[in-house]
């Protein structure tokens, strides 16, 4: 079991806002791993530095032993590292399905096969998005665009899923429904980085957890004995 | 002339418009850029299709093959070396603009230095007289400016709409970041688009010179700007808006030199946009876009 995902010492900048001041943090193979913090942290910089949206002035990032740093963002998913960001960002003039091709887009040649089984999949998990493959993306509930933007993500068969906020603003089953998915991607061999707000859930489903205030990780440890923190269970869990 | 010969020839003039205005929408559309050295790629298509058909006394059909080919190369170009690198640092849309004019303005005294401000006379390129249609006399460039620019409307919605790069630019376009995310080359979109527009710029050159037959280096001004004016009014970032938007211009621009005065028409069409744009600020088909990050 190697490591997947190396940051190394990373510091990433919005013009004069140091927004992560020199964070490391690992995610090994088969791992479900979570990054809590406040409003603000830090984690959505992260999770763009990662895919290649933002640069850092220093340290690196390793993609399965590759160094990333200075890879351009299209060619990071190719590498089957693909993202669902915050705020689901479906495209919504495009329908459900044509989605879900655009989350297939790197597939070509030979690996285009199996992409109708994909769909199939897909369609099997989430019932919904089936019922209304041809309605425009935009005009779905906020639950059912989370569902497109998961399901979008993973016709990329990749190798690493990164979640940003995947439960923010859905109802408690929605919630449930979303963390049984990347408990059941997981299980078929993804490795997850899962950013959240809802620190209890991620936790529970999480191997190891990292815990991010504002740009610096001030803790991180195996996601049940953060469950058990008491820094943790006042900051994050509400207790 | 009657009314309806007055409206077609205003679509015939509005083809030229419409597709001229597909290049500003595209592009703003993809990188909410106003791309003023658009209306200068319609120069430089009169200038390539008049060099290769006169100077060279080239067939017809590989002047207008050139023309597309090199305002093609020209409007990448003209992305990469001078809008490239703004973009990817997100400058200001004011640096953008700036550049913009820039380009407009070296291209226009490129053209000058190389070929002088003279105009020159372009020779007949297609005349087939008229269609006659009961009692009405359709001119034959009104004809051919129609035809060809609603092929050119029809094959651009079934790349946009039909293809895996027409998808990309239209998730591109959404959403840059996401499309990213996606796996999608946006540097490579991006140019693309900017291949498309300037090569139906130079379809509209070629139309251009069919119906108005003289070129200058300054032809783009005024030219460029009523399509852009186009653009806006069908509502910029809309492909079908900026057909409409051609249209409307041309046709009342038309009538407008018909029925109204011969002398101020262009008072008319700009206060149409004024007009429009005071009833629905995104235009007629455009629609409010959320700016992401
Ligand atoms: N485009 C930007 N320009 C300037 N500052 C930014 C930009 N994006 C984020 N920031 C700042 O960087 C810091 C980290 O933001 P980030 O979005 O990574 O936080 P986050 O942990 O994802 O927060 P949330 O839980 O609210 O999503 C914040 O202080 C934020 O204001
Ligand atoms: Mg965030």
């Amino acid at each position: 079991m190697g490591t997947v995902l190396n940051v190394n010492d990373i510091n990433v900048y919005y013009g004069a806002i140091h927004a992560l001041k020199g964070i490391s943090f690992h995610v090994d193979e088969g791992e479900i791993v979570s990054l809590i913090g406040a409003n603000g942290a830090g984690k959505t910089t992260a999770m763009h530095t990662i895919s290649g949206l933002l640069r850092s002035k220093t340290g690196s990032l390793e993609f399965q032993g590759a160094n990333i740093s200075k890879t351009e963002p299209h060619k990071i998913v190719r590498m089957g590292l693909a993202q669902v960001p915050e705020g689901r960002r479906v495209f919504s003039s495009l329908t459900v399905l044509e989605n879900l091709e655009m989350g297939a887009f790197i597939r070509t040649g030979s690996a285009r096969k199996g992409i109708d089984e994909d769909l199939e999949k897909i369609f099997s998990r989430f019932p919904r998005l089936k019922e209304r493959r041809k309605q425009v993306a935009g005009t779905l509930s906020g639950g059912e665009q989370q569902m497109l933007a998961i399901g979008r993500a993973l016709m990329s068969r990749p190798k690493m899923l990164l979640l940003d906020e995947p439960s923010m603003g859905l109802a408690p089953i929605m919630v449930q429904e979303i963390f049984n998915c990347i408990t059941q991607v997981n299980a078929e061999g993804t490795t997850v980085l899962l950013v959240e707000q809802n620190a209890k859930m991620a936790l529970s489903i999480s191997n190891r957890a990292y815990v991010l205030e504002t740009g610096i990780i001030s803790l991180e440890g195996n996601a049940a004995d953060l469950l058990d923190n008491e820094q943790v269970k006042q900051a994050y869990l509400g207790a | 002339m009657n009314f309806i010969t007055q409206t077609l020839n205003g679509l015939g003039l509005g083809s030229i418009y419409a597709l001229v205005a597909l290049g500003y929408s595209m592009v703003y559309g993809i990188v909410q850029l106003i791309n003023f050295a658009h209306g200068d790629i319609i120069m430089v298509g009169g200038y390539i299709l008049y060099l290769i058909l006169v100077n060279l006394g080239m067939p017809l059909w590989m002047a207008i093959a050139a023309a597309i080919l090199v305002c093609a190369v020209a409007g990448v170009l003209i992305q990469r070396v001078a809008y490239h690198r703004l973009l990817v640092h997100n400058a200001a849309r004011i640096s953008l603009l700036i550049t913009a004019l820039g380009v407009s303005i070296f291209l226009q005294n490129l053209f000058m230095i190389l070929f002088s401000s003279n105009p020159r006379s372009v020779p007949t390129l297609i005349d087939f007289g008229s269609l006659s249609l009961g009692s009405l006399a359709i001119p034959s460039k009104t004809v051919i400016n129609i035809v060809v620019s609603v092929i050119m409307m029809v094959g651009l919605q079934l790349l946009v709409n039909k293809t895996k790069i027409g998808k990309a630019m239209q998730a591109a376009s959404e959403d840059t970041g996401a499309a990213k995310l996606m796996g999608i080359n946006t540097n490579y979109v991006v140019a693309f688009t900017f291949a498309i527009g300037s090569a139906l710029a130079a379809v509209g050159a070629v139309l251009y010179c069919n119906t108005y037959p003289q070129i200058s280096p300054d032809m783009g001004n005024l030219l460029g700007l009523k399509a852009f004016v186009a653009a806006v009014l069908g509502g910029i970032g809309s492909i079908p808006g900026a057909m409409l938007g051609g249209y409307i211009l041309g046709v009342a621009e038309t009538l407008t030199k018909g029925y109204v005065t011969s002398t101020a028409y262009d008072a008319v069409v700009f206060g149409i946009l004024i007009l429009v744009l005071l009833i629905k600020p995104t235009g007629l088909l455009g629609e409010n876009r959320k700016e992401k990050v």
